[in-house]
């Protein structure tokens, strides 16, 4: 029996990614439920694996889906956890993050993303980290 | 989506809370197609139960009989679910499971562009169904292994005619597993990291 043929493709001219320093793009129109207007608001460069922690309780002021979060993220958390856990769009989050982060009361963990020249002992320290499991 | 109250808050599992040394975060994406045993494989590695996380997006529809300029907008929710390794204590691992189309690469931010790199989980049954997703990872520059879910009633092929099928870099490694065990999705794992390594060593990462 033959398998179906694919045809291979190959890298397209493209600049290094950067995918956490972004500006406007192209992007599906998203649904803002629990922030109001977010047109033309800037938001936080927040990445699905950004870690979360909040800096301090939530301030009696807070909005109880704010309070929430801030109360999720006493640990760190991922922005993707976060999303999980409250049931709402990673976009959502990352409006109600930005907010977070503008007021300190959070405080954000950038992820290690991939490198034209990756990071060799990033790399051993995950492979260690696999041999573990 | 109700916040009444604190009490009910959903939240992580007293032995799921990472450590406050956790600074940084990597992530690999697990992608195929539907059925192929993404979330399987996720589950089996992961030290947290699978979560899952959503996007919404609108689009404008395209309708034949959309002759007057009105336009009509269809909200679509798209879901991933993902899992977590805890590598050190400084560092965590999060592992996602999506399907191939494109809406997922610009959904979610970097979800493929800042990965380390990426597994392509398949399915001999029916292979076609990852030919597009392969061909993105290369136009990407997006480091990748091929990993063969072995399905009892799936037809077996050697794996030179599956490099040769996929028309696959002779470089790529491709590995048979079994989703559902978690050593054997540790080691498809491995492979991805042992291949970014080499290809690290040779400064050959795009």
């Amino acid at each position: 029996m033959t398998p179906p043929q694919r045809r291979r493709r190959h890298p397209k001219e493209q600049p290094p990614p950067e995918p956490l320093k972004q500006g406007p793009r192209k992007e599906p129109e998203r649904l803002y439920v629990l922030t109001g207007s977010a047109e033309g608001r800037e938001r936080a460069a927040l990445d699905l694996v950004t870690l979360i922690v909040a800096r301090a309780d939530p301030p009696p002021s807070s909005t109880p889906e704010r309070a929430a979060l801030i109360r999720l993220c006493a640990a760190p958390l991922s922005v993707a956890e976060l999303s999980a856990y409250l049931n709402l769009p990673f976009s959502v989050v990352t409006v109600l993050l930005t907010e977070l982060l503008t007021a300190e009361l959070v405080q954000a963990r950038a992820p290690i993303v991939r490198q034209a020249i990756a990071d060799r002992s990033l790399l051993e320290a995950v492979m260690h980290g696999l041999q573990k499991l | 989506m109700d916040f009444k109250s604190s009490d009910t808050l959903p939240g992580p599992r007293t032995e799921d809370h990472l450590p406050q040394t956790a600074q940084a975060a990597v992530k690999i994406v697990i992608v195929g197609g539907f059925g192929v045993g993404k979330t399987t494989m996720v589950g089996s590695v992961s030290e947290i139960r699978p979560l899952t996380t959503e996007e919404t997006m609108t689009q404008a529809g395209v309708g034949v009989d959309d002759d007057y300029g009105s336009e009509t907008k269809t909200a679509t929710t798209v879901a991933m679910d993902f899992g977590r390794i805890s590598i050190t204590e400084q560092l965590v691992l999060y592992l996602f499971g999506t399907p191939g189309q494109e809406r997922f690469w610009f959904l979610w931010n970097g979800l493929f562009e800042g990965a380390l790199g990426a597994v392509v989980l398949i399915d001999t049954r029916r292979l076609e169904v990852s030919f597009d997703v392969i061909g993105r990872l290369e136009e990407s520059g997006v480091p990748f292994v091929i990993a063969v879910n072995s399905f009892p009633d799936g037809p077996r092929y050697p794996v030179e005619d599956l490099r040769e099928a996929l028309d696959l870099a002779p470089e790529i490694p491709i590995v048979e597993c079994d989703a559902r065990r978690r050593a054997s999705s540790r080691d498809v794992l491995m492979t991805l990291m042992t291949f970014l390594h080499s290809l690290a060593m040779t400064g050959s990462l795009t």
